[in-house]
């Protein structure tokens, strides 16, 4: 009888550690993703959007990306445009925080003027591209909350596939369906649902490159607006890590001096 | 071993990369103008209906040293149909930059611009006005400088040498949108006998406290905005002629983002010799995200401008609203809307402007200024400028 009981404790036990919650398990495919992207320190790298309307007409955006690990805060980062040239010159200085809103300024090279702008418009289109703000933000683990949903083949790799809903405020989604590999976390493939939980569009990313061992990055981002037609390109290159970056390369009193 | 030991490790074995530099970089814009003026001037001198203007503004960048070190250059020139005072050239920036660690030195012809507000621009002093390219104020003429920065994670604390002093331009005879006397800009007189050469200064302090930013400012030099006192030319005509005092000017200017609203507020104080006085500018500007389920962001600003010295003010804003309107259809080709109305609460003067622009293909811009006037009080100083209403297309090529 004693050994009965034990062995029922023993069942229950292991069960219990065996019954993860698919939102144990969605946030530790998160939490395990962020970790293994961490300690990159500092990146900078070149990005070339192509955006696509429904006629084929297409558009072109040329930006430089620096962007600086935060230790124990959210990532700083910052864009410079190239291109179009109109806006040449123009830079973006962002301070992520997580789920409370972002710092965000705007320097306009015309005017000498930084302004401090708002980061509510997380859903807005960035550039004019299929790009929302909020998908090229750092993405902390605590900014959703998370439901494992099955493993399934996304070409060559095997992957998690994982529901998220934003926990900020004003994204433009419901939820996204998040493909990931399992052998490195990379980030394969993401449904986005808008406000009205109707699929909005797919993002593809493709080319993955491995840089300095440790840490993979896409070639290549493509996202298909479902509902409107349009398409953006996202390439990506000259790919830099640990360029020694500090935080005074990210201060908003100096952005008339980034190029 | 944990992932960021590994990191850290790796941080320090591996020498860092090289920064990539802008390395001799052109750039730059010509654009084509085309202003009508639908209502006749009221000097026989002023050229009527339309004017063509041509304007070339190439600039060169080159940096070293891993960034730390930067080189400027940026020429403007334009050709103007009518107001030969509207063809003129000058060098907008030619400065080297050094940074060292807390500190960024800029040396040379430079621009900086101070402030938070839409509808006027109170505290921005270090640069003079380019007033023969538009009304708004918001063209300036290359000023001479040694700027210093100092770096801290609060904000930074600026400091100004300002060696040599640049006059404010103003229409010709045969030009629109000036004042009913033409200005002799010839005649210059200055408080100071150092003249252009009088050494100004400035500091300032900004603070960035979460959704704050509070700037802290004092400017001690000569005038940007001249007196402008009536006398006879060599020809027996009344010119006006532009009188430089020196002054010293405090000013502070604050900005908040709480939630869809952004606070500003800019005042000052000045001190001269002829009218010291105290004079603010605030408001705010709500933005709605996203309207009609669109990518269409829409903004409603609204500032409130106050002088202390009144109707005797020889400027346009003494007790004036501004409401306005900013339309960003965050499309491809950034197309922008700003209307705006300036509303003087003492004599009912109203002024109108409409500011509209779009890329065309990947390096052209459209853009379109509509400037009304209407109901100006005889006492007002934009009362020389109501029958100065006009329409302006401008299309420039960016390379």
């Amino acid at each position: 009888m004693k050994h009965l009981w034990i062995l029922l404790l023993c069942i229950g036990l292991s069960s219990n550690a065996m019954a993860e919650t698919p939102e144990e398990k969605g946030l530790a495919i998160a939490k395990a993703a962020d970790e293994r992207d961490a300690g990159f320190g500092d990146f900078i790298a070149d990005m070339t959007m192509t955006l696509r309307n429904r006629k084929g007409n297409e558009s072109v955006r040329y930006i430089r990306i620096r962007t600086l690990e935060g230790e124990g805060e959210g990532d700083k980062s910052m864009s410079i445009f190239d291109e179009p040239r109109d806006v040449k010159g123009t830079a973006m200085l962002t301070f992520s925080h997580g789920l409370k809103p972002d710092d965000q300024w705007l320097y306009l090279p015309a005017l000498k003027r930084v302004k401090r702008i708002n980061s509510r418009n997380k859903s807005g289109p960035f550039m004019g591209s299929e790009f929302a703000f909020e998908d090229l933000g750092s993405q902390e683990v605590e900014k959703y909350s998370y439901k494992y949903l099955r493993d399934e083949a996304c070409g060559e790799w095997q992957c998690y596939v994982t529901e998220r809903k934003p926990e900020y405020e004003y994204s433009g989604y419901t939820r996204q369906i998040v493909w990931r590999d399992q052998a490195e976390y990379r980030v394969v493939k993401v449904e986005f649902y808008d406000r009205k939980n109707a699929l909005l569009k797919t993002l593809d990313s493709r080319g993955y490159k491995e840089y300095i061992g440790r840490y993979w990055r896409p070639d290549e981002m493509f996202v298909q607006n479902h509902q409107n037609g349009k398409s953006t390109l996202l390439k990506w290159s000259n790919y830099q890590f640990r360029t020694g970056l500090t935080d005074r390369d990210f201060n908003s009193n100096t952005l008339s001096s980034v190029r | 071993m944990d992932a960021k030991y590994i990191a850290l490790i790796a941080g320090i074995l591996l020498p860092s990369a090289v920064q990539p530099v802008v390395a001799g970089v052109w750039s730059g814009d010509i654009s084509a103008e085309l202003r009508y003026f639908p209502d006749d001037a009221l000097s026989p001198a002023q050229y009527n209906d339309e004017n063509a203007s041509l304007a070339f503004k190439p600039e060169y960048y080159h940096e070293w040293d891993n960034r730390r070190q930067g080189f400027t250059f940026i020429a403007f020139a334009r050709l103007d149909q009518n107001d030969e005072e509207r063809s003129h050239a000058d060098i907008r920036e030619l400065n080297h930059r050094l940074t060292r660690g807390d500190w960024e030195w800029r040396f040379g012809i430079g621009k900086v611009f101070w402030g938070v507000t839409e509808s006027q621009h109170l505290v921005d002093i270090i640069n003079q006005t380019d007033l023969v390219e538009n009304l708004d104020g918001e063209d300036k003429l290359g000023q001479p400088m040694i700027q210093a920065t100092w770096l801290q994670d609060w904000g930074a604390l600026e400091f100004f040498v300002l060696p040599a002093f640049r006059e404010r331009s103003f229409p010709g005879a045969e030009g629109r949108l000036r004042t009913p006397l033409v200005v002799d800009t010839d005649r210059a007189e200055y408080e100071s006998d150092d003249e252009q050469q009088h050494i100004d200064w400035a500091l300032r302090s900004k603070i960035i406290i979460g959704a704050w930013e509070i700037g802290l400012a004092h400017f001690s030099g000569t005038a940007r905005n001249p007196e402008l006192l009536p006398v006879l030319d060599g020809n027996g005509n009344p010119v006006l002629v532009p009188r430089y005092n020196l002054i010293d000017q405090s000013s502070l200017d604050v900005s908040a983002i709480l939630g869809n609203w952004l606070w500003k507020l800019e005042a000052i104080y000045q001190d001269n010799p002829v009218d010291s006085y105290a004079a603010a500018v605030g408001g705010f500007e709500y933005t709605f995200y996203g309207i009609f389920e669109s990518a269409l962001d829409l903004g409603a600003i609204v500032e409130y401008h106050y002088d202390d010295r009144g109707e005797a003010a020889r400027v346009p804003f003494q007790d004036d609203v501004f409401a306005g309107a900013r339309l960003a259809f965050n499309d491809a080709q950034s197309t922008e809307i700003l209307a705006g109305s300036i509303i003087d609460l003492d004599s009912d003067s109203r002024s109108f402007r409409i500011e509209a622009s779009r890329r065309l293909g990947n390096s052209f811009k459209l853009s379109g200024e509509l400037q009304l006037f209407s109901n100006i009080d005889p006492q007002d100083v934009l009362y020389s400028l109501r029958d100065d209403d006009y329409l302006q297309v401008e299309l420039g090529w960016y390379f």
